[in-house]
């Protein structure tokens, strides 16, 4: 009964955007992977056939997300972290190594990727423990306990090593603000992703001069305040100190396989033809696409699959090319719109718990957004991180759908218990 | 505030990613061309160039299938440089710089690497060929001579360079092109049109099938045959005729301007410009600066026409009605004009009349005749000038719109020139300071193909059609309305006939009478010209030119024909020998006067030719 008067009250409008930006993505596969010599439309061998089945299973776990009662989650959140953190701690022992990073299970001819679903995990907790009573995260006490509960998926999953995927929990800033976190951690939070991915991109050098450069432009701005040239000093030192021990464990701590594979995530190992290979070769198939792209299952590029792992994190290159400049502003609208309609959910939630969920699932599919959109653009580093909905891969399709659903049915709740 | 953060930060990102993309996809259309280079590979799928045939139907130019050895820069890989330059038979030296020079051109672009492989050779390489990356081999069709002259008349495929690629988008590094003669001339009529196949390629470079499923592909459209006016029985033995001789023979039909034969000598076989040892022949060519047989003498060369001239002078004085046929005029050995010392003359009986002079060339019956064309007028300018214009009637003293890409103007002065030369009005000039003119001398200058020209309008007794060298191109009937039309000369027809009859005389009695041809009647007119050239800056006689000019027969000619041979002193030595032999040969296709040609075929002039060169004091003319 609760379910029924349920479905009625689920957000249809999120619903449809996600169902938009799947579709719209798996066809966008299916032109990426045809190029492949295709013997039947039903092989699979072939990428698009998996991907329609991981879409179809998604529907079978939307049920069971939904079916679920809402207090389920929060009630369960602490043990779905825990068991999250074993899994991760798992692939230690029976983890299987591709690419370097040891961040998959092997189940039968399928991958699994746990760190896409301890995402969902450290969210949920995180939603628990600020959701709380007793928490006030304007206190110090409370912020070190959430960085922790943050900080632990992160230190295994950067052990794996997968850098690109710790990037990401940076998302997590953004909720915590939004529940009374002082700024100044939101401008840390950025300095520390930024540095990081510049030390391992560009080396240390570039960073410490980044950061004088800005430090110094900052500085002369405010000069009136004469006392706070120490306060500078020190807060450049401490970046150029951060960007040196990323570069020391980078270099002296990790050995070859993992800085192989901060090399992958970062572009710089598949940059067979200098650097910036994929980027350019992304631009050159986005930019070639024009007003109204080339036609579906038409981009030159596409076909000749000159953007290397173009159906996982570059796919959005071929809605570039393929769909052109209208194309692509109709995804990005999509989801600029899904994130919006997402936080303006957030803010009817009854419940804290309900809130900062729906903040976190707004902030992770968000940066990802931006990382990965950045990075295809030409505009941010390569760092090797999924599109939501769009890219290739079961395990990731899956780790947004539940993100997603869980608030969808934390959302539908508030009516069914009115 | 804290509500708002994440809404801004979103928007402000979705509003920078589409102004990104703006700049990618709409902005900037570099791209566009980026895409297309990186993923579309295109073939050229060569035509056949057009056949040429002589104008009995006679096959000159074919096709033979040859294999150029292509490269693009940017795919070469790693290789075994040693072993694959052994293969291709060059040097390691070679071959790196030849992979530098086709990177600085473009890296992307395909270059040539070994031009025009033979089948043989096609056959060896092209089992080894894949495994070197970025190398591919490509088909092209050569030309395939069926003789061995005519060179200077069909010109030879080249391959493009740069700047004929920048003028000329049909053409891509390694095409060939027509660079000389009819090739060059006729070069679109030839080629026909390449046919285009796009390739679209993956980013292993490989093929993956046709590019938006072949709708821009094309089909190559085979060249037109063509058949030239070249008589290829004649120009075979003119050529044989001037083994070890420099000079021109030039022959046409006075009836219709056509060609018949064009040769220069010394020439080379064309042959000599297919193949691998192209460039190296070419550069053999190219740098033989001394007999020079890339230089067309009939077409480039520029020579006084010496005696030839005076039959132009006779008509001039015709029509300028300062003379008649009749009057006679003394020869003392020599005509005095006032000058240092007098103009000589050849013995012969004196006084002479117009026939008579002609038969005999008496130079000072000429330079009479010559004077009172000029003093016709008040001043020398204004005769100098009306002379010109009748010289111009007759396609001398500019270029001649002959269907062949190489000549010169030659040069007829004016007034202009005089004044400037003798620094008018500061110094005064009268007709004697310009008389050598009157003997085809000083200052007048015109090409062999002038010459003939000159001859065919006097054979035709005033007029003539443009020379040309295309009779048609086969399956279409068309020619050029240039050579359709005809040209008159400001000379009446009825004066044509006492020079006629003097040139016919040349033969008859005149400085010529030992030529004669049993059962032709020619009409000719000897020439000798006086030649200077600069040793170590010291300016020496040589030899005399032999010049001749003829047509035959007498009535209703069907061959005019200028012979020029340089340094072969007189003009019935040698070019009025050679002269006699291409209209026997022409007329009766078979040669009765052996004699002769045993003299042409065995004489050589080789010896003549070195004295400027090696370093002795020689004598001339003897």
């Amino acid at each position: 009964m609760a379910i029924r008067r349920g479905i009625e009250k689920f957000d249809w409008y999120t619903i449809l955007l996600y169902v938009a930006l799947v579709v719209i993505g798996w066809v966008n596969i299916y032109s990426v992977s045809l190029s492949d010599i295709s013997t039947s439309f039903l092989d699979f061998d072939q990428v698009y056939v998996k991907q329609l089945l991981w879409i179809s299973l998604c529907l079978v776990l939307i049920i069971f997300i939904l079916g679920f009662d809402a207090k389920f989650y929060e009630r369960f959140s602490s043990i779905i972290y825990i068991i999250s953190l074993l899994s991760l701690l798992g692939l230690f022992v029976f983890g299987k190594n591709v690419n370097g990073a040891t961040s998959w299970y092997a189940v039968g001819a399928f991958s699994i990727q746990p760190s896409e679903f301890a995402k969902i995990a450290t969210a949920l907790a995180l939603s628990k423990y600020v959701g709380d009573l007793h928490t006030n995260i304007g206190e110090f006490k409370y912020q070190l306990r959430s960085f922790l509960i943050i900080a632990l998926p992160v230190l295994f999953i950067i052990l794996q090593p997968d850098p690109g995927s710790a990037l990401i929990y940076i998302a997590f800033i953004f909720p915590l603000y939004r529940e009374g976190l002082h700024f100044i951690y939101l401008l840390l939070g950025f300095i520390i992703a930024a540095l990081f991915i510049i030390t391992l991109a560009f080396g240390v050098g570039w960073a410490a001069i980044s950061v004088i450069l800005i430090a110094g432009f900052l500085y002369f701005k405010n000069r009136k305040k004469r006392s706070n040239l120490f306060k500078y000093s020190i807060i450049v030192l401490a970046c150029i100190g951060f960007s040196f021990s990323v570069n020391y464990i980078f270099n002296q701590v990790f050995e070859q396989r993992h800085r192989d594979r901060f090399n992958i995530v970062l572009g710089k190992e598949v940059d067979i033809k200098g650097i910036g290979y994929n980027t350019n070769q992304s631009e050159i198939a986005i930019g070639s696409g024009g007003w109204i792209g080339k036609g579906w299952t038409q981009g030159t590029q596409t076909k000749g699959n000159f953007v290397p792992e173009q159906h996982t994190d570059f796919i959005f290159s071929t809605v570039g090319e393929e769909w052109g400049f209208l194309g692509s502003i109709a995804v990005i609208i999509l989801f600029i719109a899904l994130l919006i309609r997402i936080l303006q959910l957030a803010e009817r939630q009854k419940t804290q718990f309900s809130r900062f969920y729906g903040y976190c699932v707004a902030s992770v599919i968000f940066i990802h957004f931006f990382i990965n959109i950045g990075m295809v653009t030409g505009l941010f580093p390569t760092v090797g991180i999924p599109l939501p909905f769009f890219s290739y891969g079961g395990s990731s399709l899956w780790g947004f759908t539940i993100l997603l659903f869980i608030f969808i049915r934390l959302d539908a709740s508030n009516f069914i218990n009115r | 505030m804290r509500k708002l953060l994440l809404v801004a930060i979103i928007v402000i990102t979705g509003v920078v990613f589409i102004t990104r993309l703006f700049y990618l996809q709409v902005y900037n259309t570099s791209f566009q061309k980026l895409s297309e280079n990186n993923a579309v590979k295109v073939l050229y799928d060569y035509p056949q160039r057009g056949y040429i045939f002589d104008r009995n139907g006679i096959l000159i130019v074919s096709n033979q299938p040859s294999y150029d050895v292509m490269f693009i820069p940017k795919e070469v890989k790693t290789l075994d440089t040693l072993e694959f330059c052994d293969l291709l038979k060059i040097t390691k030296e070679d071959f790196i710089s030849i992979l530098k020079k086709a990177h600085k051109y473009s890296p992307r672009l395909p270059s040539v690497l070994i031009p025009q492989l033979t089948k043989s050779e096609y056959a060896y390489l092209s089992e080894k060929m894949h495994k070197y990356q970025g190398f591919y081999i490509q088909k092209r069709s050569l030309r395939d001579y069926q003789v061995s002259h005519s060179s200077n008349v069909l010109g030879y495929i080249a391959e493009v360079n740069k700047t004929i690629i920048k003028k000329n988008p049909y053409y891509h590094m390694g095409d060939l092109i027509g660079s000389a003669g009819v090739e060059q001339q006729y070069e679109k009529v030839l080629r026909g049109i390449k046919g285009v196949k796009y390739i679209q390629k993956d980013h292993f470079n490989r093929d993956i099938g046709a590019y938006k499923k072949g709708v821009f592909d094309t089909l190559p459209i085979k060249g037109r045959d063509i058949m030239l006016t070249i008589d290829e029985t004649l120009q075979k033995y003119g050529e044989e005729l001037m083994i070890n001789k420099r000079g021109g023979i030039v022959a046409i039909e006075p009836a219709t301007g056509e060609i018949l034969a064009l040769i220069t000598a010394p020439n080379y076989d064309p042959a000599l410009l297919v193949g691998r040892e192209r460039s190296k022949n070419f550069t053999k060519l190219w740098y033989d600066t001394i007999s020079r047989p890339l230089f067309d003498r009939v077409l480039q060369g520029e020579y006084p026409p010496g005696s030839t001239f005076k039959t132009l002078i006779a008509l001039i004085g015709l029509q300028e009605k300062i003379i008649d046929t009749k009057e006679r005029i003394y020869c003392n050995g020599s005509y005095n004009y006032g000058g240092k010392k007098p103009l000589s003359c050849h013995q012969h009986i004196s006084p002479l009349s117009m026939v008579g002079a002609i038969a005999k060339s008496c130079n000072s019956y000429f330079c009479t005749v010559y004077r009172r064309i000029i003093e016709k007028y008040s001043t020398p300018q204004e005769g100098i000038d009306n002379f010109r214009r009748h010289l111009e009637s007759f396609g001398l003293g500019n270029y001649m719109g002959y269907d062949l890409p190489a000549g010169r103007p030659g040069l007829i002065p004016d007034s202009k020139f005089y004044n400037r030369w003798y620094e008018y009005p500061k110094y005064k000039w009268y007709a004697t300071a310009t008389i050598s003119n009157a003997i085809g001398q000083g200052e007048i200058v015109l090409t062999p193909m002038q010459m003939v020209n000159f001859t065919a309008a006097i054979a035709n007794r005033g007029w003539y059609y443009k020379p040309h060298i295309l009779k048609n191109v086969i399956g279409t009937d068309t020619i050029s309305k240039l050579y359709t039309e005809r040209y008159n000369t400001t000379i009446d027809k009825k004066y044509f006939e006492p020079v006629v009859q003097g040139m016919f005389d040349v033969y008859n009695k005149g400085t010529a009478s030992f030529l004669q041809i049993p059962g032709i009647e020619i009409c000719g007119k000897t020439g000798t010209s006086e030649n200077y050239i600069k040793i170590n800056g010291k300016r020496m006689q040589l030899t005399d030119h032999s010049i001749f000019v003829a047509f035959a027969p007498k009535d209703n000619p069907t061959i005019a024909i200028a012979v020029f041979i340089e340094n072969g002193y007189w003009g019935s030595r040698w070019a009025g020998r050679i002269a006699g032999l291409m209209i026997e040969k022409y007329i009766k296709g078979e040669i009765s006067r052996k004699d002769m040609e045993a003299f042409v075929l065995n004489g050589s002039l080789e010896e003549e030719y070195a004295k400027p060169y090696n370093g002795e004091p020689f004598n001339i003319n003897y």
